[in-house]
């Protein structure tokens, strides 16, 4: 579903070229849950934002759905994937009302019936009708995120990238909002790329995951492997020591 | 001996829709030990470490039967008394480096004046304590380090610094206010352990406010939980597995575990009756 190949990403020039992410390469098939895990500034999130199209230099290839993409994003490619941002209080419009989040959304996709879409993608993620004029000031944590979860459903997409959705909510709402992911990917049929600094959050979602130190894939094991704390690169059995 | 006994505490916040109780009657006793508050967003766990300082700015109010250090009721000083108190005798670490140092001073300049502030000292004996501290919280090279800005400065490195800074005077009682969490879980374990050895060495009592369950069962010797502004249960930290109060056993089930794998997390389901009950005291 998606597969990448030698991925660099960096950002600056000159004396002040960093490089984010370095020859990164891994496949992730249609239906799988697939993690990414390290310490802030390994890189995971970048990968994220580039396969989004969200940062401009970047090298190698990156194929959705069997089709490398092009620099410059079609609009179709939005339609297969959409990204989840890790903090609710800032990924929404705050003077946008919820129906208004969705709703333009689901206009730009070219949906007729955006009314019944709205209120069933508001289901779909456990708020219900009655949250739909609210504004996000008006709402906890948990339930922003679920708004963007919605956001980012409404194109109907098969692949999710979550980049830490749970980090910035407690532990009880954390359980909430990832027993919501679970749900959704058995009912839509969904493929997620989840990256997480808790290990033991990619270990409950994912079936395979890649450990990432200074923008290199150090490990890619699946997650049997973590459980039996059997990972064989230094880094990764740090990682896991330090999260036991 | 208690350093600190705090009996009856309450933080109200009026607003429009009437008076809003973020704290309620929260009792309990600090001695040379590790003391960890544990709660969700919102259950005033911050607003206990902060009433103690007297932090709690107007239209905030704070109210206690007592507030006492070693014997000194803090809730009658003067606020010229109380700025003795703070940083001397009761110290306290934020949560993100980033906002609670100072922009646009270096880091010799903040530590020093923390250091001066309390201590008679010339400004190079003041310069040797704090290069000396700042080897004390690990970090290398601090010479360099000194004569830096903060936003120069990595997440933990900036919170090894506001530990120095805070610890430097010496205090009592360091209180921790979620001292680790925006932090990687790699750098917390050596923030924690260096924060502990410090707290050891000098005989201090800590308050270690935290939302991480597992963290502070690890690392604190007693435990309060915090509910809606109230404590609903206290044990000792190795026996937090076996608490009893649903809302403490809500909380430990809700954490996903690496060596148990399930298919579905449990939620926890709230029981109103858990915010109406008296506050648990956590008083030895």
């Amino acid at each position: 579903m998606l597969n990448l190949d030698n991925l660099s990403v960096w950002f600056g020039g000159g004396r002040d070229r960093v490089d984010a992410v370095r020859n990164a390469s891994f496949c992730v098939n249609s239906g799988a849950s697939f993690g990414i895990v390290g310490e802030s500034g390994s890189g995971k999130s970048t990968i994220l934002r580039a396969v989004m199209g969200l940062i401009p230099n970047w090298s190698g290839t990156i194929s959705v759905d069997g089709r490398p993409v092009d620099k410059k994003r079609e609009k179709s490619f939005y339609k297969v994937a959409q990204m989840v941002f890790q903090d609710p209080y800032a990924s929404l419009h705050p003077r946008h009302s919820v129906d208004q989040v969705l709703g333009e959304t689901l206009y730009l996709h070219g949906f007729s019936d955006i009314d019944h879409r709205v209120v069933k993608l508001l289901d779909d993620v456990g708020l219900g009708a009655k949250f739909r004029f609210r504004y996000p000031h008006q709402l906890s944590g948990g339930q922003r995120q679920r708004v963007a979860i919605a956001r980012a459903l409404a194109p109907e997409p098969s692949i999710l990238l979550l980049d830490e959705p749970t980090s910035a909510l407690d532990v009880s709402v954390q359980a909430e909002i990832l027993n919501l992911l679970t749900d959704l990917r058995i009912k839509h049929g969904l493929t997620y790329v989840m990256v997480s600094h808790d290990l033991s959050v990619v270990g409950h979602m994912c079936e395979k995951l890649a450990v990432m130190q200074d923008g290199k894939i150090v490990e890619i094991m699946d997650v049997e492997t973590l459980r039996r704390a059997k990972a064989s690169h230094p880094y990764s059995q740090e990682l896991l020591a330090a999260s036991i | 001996m208690n350093l600190l006994d705090v009996e009856n505490l309450w933080v109200k916040f009026p607003t429009r829709q009437g008076v809003f109780d973020a704290v309620r009657g929260v009792s309990f006793t600090l001695g040379r030990e590790r003391l960890g508050i544990v709660g969700e967003s919102g259950s005033g766990k911050s607003m206990t470490g902060r009433a103690i300082l007297r932090l709690i700015r107007p239209p905030g109010i704070v109210t206690a039967s007592q507030i006492s250090l070693e014997g000194d009721d803090l809730m009658v000083k003067s606020e010229r008394q109380m700025r003795e108190v703070r940083g001397q005798r009761i110290s306290m670490v934020m949560q993100d480096p980033k906002f609670s140092l100072n922009p646009v001073m270096t880091i010799a300049q903040q530590i020093i004046e923390a250091y001066r502030l309390h201590n008679k000292a010339s400004k190079s004996e003041a310069y040797a304590k704090s290069v000396e501290m700042l080897e004390a919280v690990s970090i290398r090279d601090p010479e360099r380090v000194m004569r830096a800005y903060p936003h120069e400065m990595s997440g933990g490195m900036g919170q090894r610094i506001m530990i120095a800074m805070m610890l430097i005077p010496n205090p009592e009682i360091l209180i921790a206010d979620e001292p680790t969490s925006a932090l990687d879980v790699s750098v917390q374990r050596q923030v924690l352990s260096i924060i502990d050895k410090l707290v050891t060495d000098r005989g201090m009592g800590l308050i270690f406010i935290s939302h991480d369950l597992n963290l502070v069962a690890d690392f604190c010797d007693r435990v309060l939980i915090m509910y809606s502004g109230r404590v609903v249960e206290v044990c000792d930290a190795d026996k937090l597995r076996d608490a009893k109060h649903p809302y403490t056993r809500g909380l430990l089930n809700s954490l996903p575990r690496l060596d148990s794998p399930c298919g579905k997390l449990q939620v926890l389901t709230r029981d109103p009756a858990w915010s109406d009950a008296p506050s648990v005291s956590g008083r030895v």
